[in-house]
C-alpha cells in the first residue's frame, strides 16, 4: 500500500464549499527516462483517480506521464450531507488504491 | 607546401569531421508527437476556445522541472444550468502532449484544480474549459525551465 495523504474538514456546513487535497506516493515512471542501465524503463503511472461522495462521482482525473511524481490533486467540492469520500487511484501494473475519510455536515 | 605529418592531421580531420556528420544524421529523430494545437483541437473537438474566463497560475521562471506546481481556476458560477465540465491542461514539448483532463461539475462548487507536473524544457501551456453551454475557453502561459525533467535520464 502507497502512503497517501487527503486533507479535508472534518465537518463544514451545508451548502459550504470545502477544498480536497490529496497525495499518493508513485513514482510516475515516465517510460521515457533510461535506467542506470541505458534500457529505457518502462512506463509505471497513475492514469485515473476518481472521488466519489456517498457513491455519487464528484471529481475524475486522467492522468499523463507529465503528472510529477507522487500525484498531488486539489478540487473542491460542496458539502451536501454526511457521508463517506472515497478516493481512488488506479494505474499501470495492477496499480489500485481506494482510501475513505467521513464528512460530517452541520 | 604541407609535410607529410600535416597532411595525415588534415586527413584525420576531415575524417572526423564526416564521422561526426554522419553520426548526426543517423541519429533517430525523436518520435513525432501531435503539436500542441493538435492536442487541443483533440479535446474541443476541432472548435476554437475562446480566450478568457480562465486563468492559468505557472511560475514564469521554473528552478526545477520536476515538480512544478499549477492551478487552473474558471470563472462560472457552477449551477446546474451553468457550468465548467472538463478542465484539461497541454504542453508544447514535452514526449507527449496531454498533462490531466479533469471532470467536474455543479458539485464542484469552484472550477479551480491543482496538481503538480513535470516539464521537460522551457515552453508554452495551454489549459481548455468546456463548459456544460458546449463552448470552450482557454489561457496559456510561456514557462522558462532550468532544470528539466529527467527526459535524458
Amino acid at each position: 500500500m502507497a502512503r497517501a495523504l487527503i486533507n479535508l474538514p472534518r465537518t463544514a456546513r451545508r451548502g459550504e464549499v470545502i477544498e480536497i487535497r490529496t497525495l499518493i506516493q508513485h513514482v510516475m515512471e515516465t517510460g521515457y527516462r533510461p535506467g542506470a542501465d541505458g534500457v529505457v524503463v518502462p512506463r509505471d503511472i497513475i492514469t485515473r483517480f476518481t472521488c466519489l461522495y456517498n457513491n455519487e462521482e464528484i471529481f475524475a482525473a486522467e492522468l499523463a506521464p507529465a503528472i510529477a511524481a507522487n500525484p498531488f490533486l486539489s478540487f473542491s467540492t460542496v458539502a451536501t450531507e454526511s457521508g463517506i469520500l472515497a478516493f481512488t487511484w488506479t494505474g499501470d501494473n495492477g496499480f489500485e488504491q481506494t482510501e475513505t475519510r467521513s464528512l460530517t455536515v452541520t | 607546401m604541407s609535410s607529410p605529418s600535416s597532411l595525415r592531421l588534415s586527413i584525420e580531420r576531415r575524417a572526423l569531421g564526416a564521422g561526426l556528420l554522419a553520426v548526426a544524421l543517423l541519429r533517430p529523430a525523436r518520435a513525432e508527437r501531435p503539436g500542441l494545437r493538435e492536442a487541443v483541437l483533440g479535446f474541443t473537438g476541432g472548435k476554437e476556445p475562446s480566450e478568457g474566463g480562465i486563468t492559468l497560475d505557472i511560475p514564469p521562471l521554473v528552478e526545477n522541472g520536476n515538480t512544478v506546481p499549477v492551478t487552473i481556476a474558471v470563472e462560472s458560477p457552477m449551477t446546474e444550468e451553468d457550468h465548467v465540465r472538463r478542465i484539461a491542461l497541454f504542453n508544447e514539448r514535452n514526449p507527449q502532449p496531454h498533462v490531466i483532463t479533469a471532470q467536474i461539475g455543479p458539485r464542484a462548487g469552484r472550477a479551480r484544480l491543482s496538481t503538480r507536473m513535470r516539464l521537460a524544457t522551457s515552453q508554452r501551456l495551454v489549459a481548455v474549459a468546456e463548459l456544460s453551454d458546449g463552448s470552450y475557453r482557454s489561457a496559456s502561459a510561456e514557462v522558462i525551465v532550468t532544470l528539466a525533467a529527467c527526459v535524458e535520464g
